[in-house]
């Protein structure tokens, strides 16, 4: 079969076609916004009359995906790694319940932060959660532990894991494929409790789950995705997690480590794999992409194991990305270096597009905020978070989902006013608007803006569930009309929002403004689309 | 064969369609390959990279290690300067000469043509200018692809199939335009390094 070349994510997600899938569920969220997308585009998902969506964040996809689980069918819910957070109540909980159709739950981390605020490590929710998890090294690897977990799902009944990391998700690779599965039927689970979480009952499933830890550790023995690489120099044996083995021998031509190597893409860790290594060589290197996770179990709290090194001894540095020159270091080997970046190239920092409704949003509130000392704009994430930076440097905080709101309230509640609130339309559905309840119920002085743009920008241009609802949410909240006001973001228009601006941070109690103009690059998007058709119906003609 | 590729420029320049040809001609060839590509926040208007790893043999690592490079490929010239720490000292530096200033404090393009021109192999190319000579503005960075095409290892007829691919969906004429571009940046560099 001819290799199809495929992003880590898209790997997954044709896995996921592949294997039956019958739902997913998702946010969008960088690097994991590709794995639904592709599905959603997908002609083959179609036929297969697979349902893709975007939710309106990551715990509804979690629980919709769960859903799916409970009657049988396989599920898949995908975000970003700060999504999990978000997620973690139904994620959690989820591993009580355990699965009834197979359930994969994919988060993706963000190692050196390219397009997050942390670079927290999902792992240790699969441990939280004491769920199996996985962690590819590649693309392959990716799309063959789809089918795996899938599997491994309805066999032990438990929802599965997969983190993966940015530099897989993002990178493109050959990938064979399976042959295809069709999906299950409909068929409730054969415990009529097993989904019912009450004390009881969950006192009940917690004793099964914790039963199951032997099952799921003799799996990560077993399965074949944890490999024991033997070798005759035993000065040194390495473990390398998920894609951190691939910069290991990235450094040894022909992939031919002198050293031991335990390669590790599955949890809870093997323990007799792990033991072999420690007893067979002198020292142990740990290679983990992300937290140390691995490497603070083997080296317990008080650090007595000295013969363990890693990110906790600096052996490793503690944060960021791994590479091959980071690897290459640890193993004393010698470092590659090109020339030095030329003093005459600058930084180029990501900006607004130009012709951006935000920009003119931003310059509205800068001016209108002169009166007052600086320090009072709450935002979030979003493309509008861009408001930071140079020329505009307009926005004060950028936390989490929807805390803008919240963060505002919170501040004007203790007399910090007026306190300006900036997020955008789907953010503003993600975790707004339980924040504007809040709000509303407090009566806090706070001046809201929902930057509606239409769509999910900062993402590529999904869909937002916001579509066509804000002021009906904002009314149903209890938000006063009067001080609710729409605007357009133009330049033509400045003078006019300038003024709804000024008059609402006057006014003492909760105002909503909504600028609303459609986001240039969905809107480029589909006045070339419009084009085309106009095109190929001219051809017709 | 092996060849690493730093793909370079800036949000919007179009330097994934460069990854996908590059990509699909080599899947044609048989060969193996890894793309690594920045998607998010970095595609808002800066600077943006990819990792093009082109092999007859497996490939480990997604991130192509410091000074092991074999070619800079960038489609801005301020922009090729950035990855310098990548590129092997007898590796090729491949440049558009048509700069892109969207930041205040955009250096002088002769400062930035001094330091390109330090580097022993180098092709510097008003990628631009020849596609709007062919009357295709928008194949600039397809005439990029032709100009690295003499240093890629991979035969032509492989690129033409990976832009009928890429470009099919789109009509002919928009084939015929990507690939008059190719080769137009083809010719060019056979030239320049003559």
């Amino acid at each position: 079969m001819q290799k199809m070349l495929l992003l880590g994510d898209e790997a997954i997600a044709q896995a996921a076609i592949d294997a039956g899938m019958s739902g997913i569920f998702a946010y969008p969220g960088t690097p994991s916004t590709e794995i639904n997308e592709y599905v959603q585009a997908s002609k083959q998902a179609k036929e297969q009359k697979v349902f893709a969506t975007w939710a309106a964040n990551e715990k509804t996809a979690m629980e919709a995906a769960l859903g799916v689980s409970y009657v049988g069918k396989r599920s898949m819910t995908c975000m970003k790694h700060v999504g999990l957070n978000v997620a973690a109540d139904a994620f959690i909980n989820s591993a009580m319940t355990g699965a009834n159709g197979g359930l994969v739950v994919v988060s993706a981390d963000d190692p050196s932060m390219h397009s997050s605020q942390n670079e927290q490590d999902s792992r240790f929710y699969g441990k939280y959660a004491m769920i199996p998890t996985l962690e590819p090294s590649n693309q392959q690897e990716a799309y063959d532990m789809v089918f795996y977990g899938f599997e491994l799902s309805e066999k032990l009944q438990t929802p599965v894991l997969l983190r993966i990391t940015t530099r897989l998700a993002h990178s493109r690779a050959g990938i064979v494929r399976k042959p295809v599965r069709k999906p299950n039927e409909i068929s409730l689970p054969s415990d009529p409790k097993q989904f019912i979480l009450l004390p009881a009952i969950a006192r009940g499933r917690y004793k099964g789950l914790l039963k199951n830890q032997d099952r799921f550790l003799e799996e990560s023995e077993t399965s074949g995705f944890n490999t024991y690489l033997d070798a005759d120099d035993k000065s040194l044996g390495i473990i390398a997690s998920g894609i951190a083995y691939n910069y290991l021998v990235e450094n040894y031509p022909d992939k031919k480590v002198p050293y031991p190597v335990l390669k590790i893409n599955q949890y809870p860790i093997p323990r007799n794999l792990i033991a072999r290594l420690e007893r067979e060589c002198d020292k142990v290197l740990l290679l983990e992409e992300g937290a140390p996770l691995i490497e603070e179990l083997l080296k317990g709290y008080l650090s007595k194991n000295l013969n363990i090194t890693g990110r906790l001894d600096g052996t490793i540095p503690r944060d960021g990305e791994l590479n091959p020159n980071i690897v290459a270091r640890a193993l004393g080997l010698a470092d590659s270096q090109g020339r030095e970046i030329p003093d005459v190239v600058m930084g180029r920092p990501p900006s607004l597009c130009v012709g951006c409704g935000h920009i003119d949003v931003y310059k509205a509130l800068n001016e209108a905020l002169l009166e007052y000392s600086a320090g009072r704009v709450f935002s979030d994430i979003g493309c509008y978070t861009l408001g930071a930076l140079a020329p505009f440097n307009a926005i004060n905080t950028c936390v989490d989902m929807g805390a803008s709101i919240t963060m505002a309230k919170g501040a004007a509640d203790v007399g910090f006013v007026p306190a300006v609130a900036v997020i955008g339309d789907s953010t503003f559905t993600h975790s707004g608007m339980t924040g504007l309840l809040d709000a509303v119920n407090d009566n806090s002085n706070i001046t809201v803006i929902i930057s509606d743009n239409s769509t999910t920008g900062m993402t590529g241009g999904q869909k937002s569930a916001a579509f066509g609802k804000v002021e009906a949410i904002c009314r149903g909240l209890g938000v006063d009309e009067e001080h609710m006001r729409t605007i357009k973001p133009l330049k033509k228009n400045h003078e006019e929002n300038l003024k709804v601006i000024v008059e609402e941070l006057k006014y003492e109690g909760l105002s909503v403004i909504i600028p609303r103009r459609e986001c240039i690059q969905t809107l480029n998007k589909r006045m070339r689309q419009k084009a085309k058709i106009k095109e190929l119906k001219t051809q017709k003609n | 064969m092996k060849r690493d590729i730093i793909l370079a420029g800036v949000g919007g320049q179009g330097i994934l369609s460069i990854a996908a040809s590059i990509g699909l001609a080599a899947v044609d060839a048989g060969l193996f390959l890894k793309q690594a590509e920045v998607h998010g926040m970095s595609q808002r208007g800066g600077d943006v990279q990819s990792n093009l790893r082109v092999s007859d043999k497996e490939i480990a690592s997604d991130l192509i290690p410091y000074g092991k490079a074999d070619m800079i490929l960038s489609v801005e010239p301020m922009e090729s300067l950035r990855y310098l720490p990548w590129l092997s000292p007898d590796g090729w530096l491949i440049t558009n000469s048509t700069a892109f200033p969207n930041i205040p404090n955009y250096p002088k393009e002769d400062d930035i043509m001094v330091e390109i021109k330090k580097q022993p192999n180098h092709i510097i190319i008003d990628a631009d200018f020849l596609a709007k000579e062919l009357g295709a503005p928008r194949s600039a960075n397809m005439v990029m692809l032709g100009a690295a095409t003499p240093f890629l290892g991979i035969d032509y007829k492989h690129l033409e199939i990976a832009i009928r691919q890429l470009f099919g969906k789109k009509g002919e004429k928009i084939v015929q335009i990507n690939i008059d571009a190719m080769i137009a940046g083809e010719e060019f560099a056979r030239n320049y390094v003559k």
